[in-house]
């Protein structure tokens, strides 16, 4: 029953979409964190997606493939009174665009209203299939 | 009786299996709106349709030997026809093809077709009855 599969590919895509939220968060969160627990300042992390097989059907579910380390350059400020600067007075700051992971949420909290939207059209659907010659 | 019952109600059984088959595509459609590469696929619903009425009709010539072989009937599903990809109007750079106002007007113009193919199976079934009823309730 095809109908019901949507439900598996629309969850998956809630669990992926949620799973980017979070890394936002993560990400904001620590828009200023100088060091963390291996001592080095905090790299913004982002998620990969990749489509998930979810029945024999061409018909396929998004999963999250991998979290990666943002590969751009660390911010680096001069502030000689900070304890985490160097001799220079340079302190490394992370990397985390915040306009860049509020256009992320953005994109993310739509994809999932999607999500909803889809599950709830086809929640309807299925109930109007059951009463069908009634 | 019983074959004519199946013919009345065959159609629209098909046309809602079709339906509910586009619903699941459209739905990973939409689900892989954020996916690097992915490709929208979609089927043209109108063939579909031919398709799968004339594969109930038309029956292979393949003969089998063992009660396990796949008979060609059964191997030849109402989603044979192959889907195909979307030709994008605004491809993104990452290569990932969906656009979603196509997309999402796909989805609720599928889902409402699949209510209207509901709506005439129910009416059918509710024919039906009146006829056994003799036109009482």
């Amino acid at each position: 029953m095809s109908l019901f599969s949507v439900f598996n590919i629309s969850g998956s895509a809630m669990a992926a979409q949620s799973q980017r939220l979070n890394i936002v968060a993560s990400n904001l969160a620590n828009a200023d964190s100088a060091t963390g627990s291996t001592g080095e300042a905090y790299r913004a992390r982002q998620v990969v997606f990749r489509t998930l097989d979810v029945s024999a059907d061409h018909a396929k579910g998004v999963k999250v493939a991998g979290v990666i380390h943002d590969p751009s350059p660390m911010k680096i400020t001069y502030n000689p009174k900070h304890p985490m600067a160097d001799e220079k007075g340079y302190v490394t700051m992370p990397n985390v665009n915040v306009v860049d992971e509020m256009v992320n949420m953005m994109s993310a909290s739509r994809s999932y209203q999607n999500s909803v939207d889809m599950m709830n059209t086809t929640k309807t659907l299925l109930h109007k299939t059951l009463s069908i010659g009634q | 009786m019983i074959n004519k019952l199946d013919k009345m109600l065959g159609f629209h059984q098909k046309a809602l299996n079709l339906r509910a088959v586009r619903q699941e595509l459209l739905a990973s459609n939409i689900a892989n709106a954020d996916t690097p590469g992915f490709k929208a696929r979609d089927f043209g619903f109108s063939k579909a349709m031919q398709n799968a009425l004339s594969t109930s009709r038309i029956r292979s010539g393949l003969t089998t030997s063992s009660p396990r072989h796949i008979s060609p009937s059964n191997f030849r599903s109402i989603t044979s026809m192959p889907a195909q990809y979307r030709v994008p109007q605004q491809p993104s750079i990452d290569g990932n093809t969906v656009d979603m106002d196509t997309e999402r007007v796909q989805f609720v113009d599928n889902s409402i077709k699949y209510d209207a193919g509901l709506t005439f199976i129910s009416g059918q079934i509710r024919a039906l009855l009146s006829a056994i009823r003799e036109g009482n309730h």
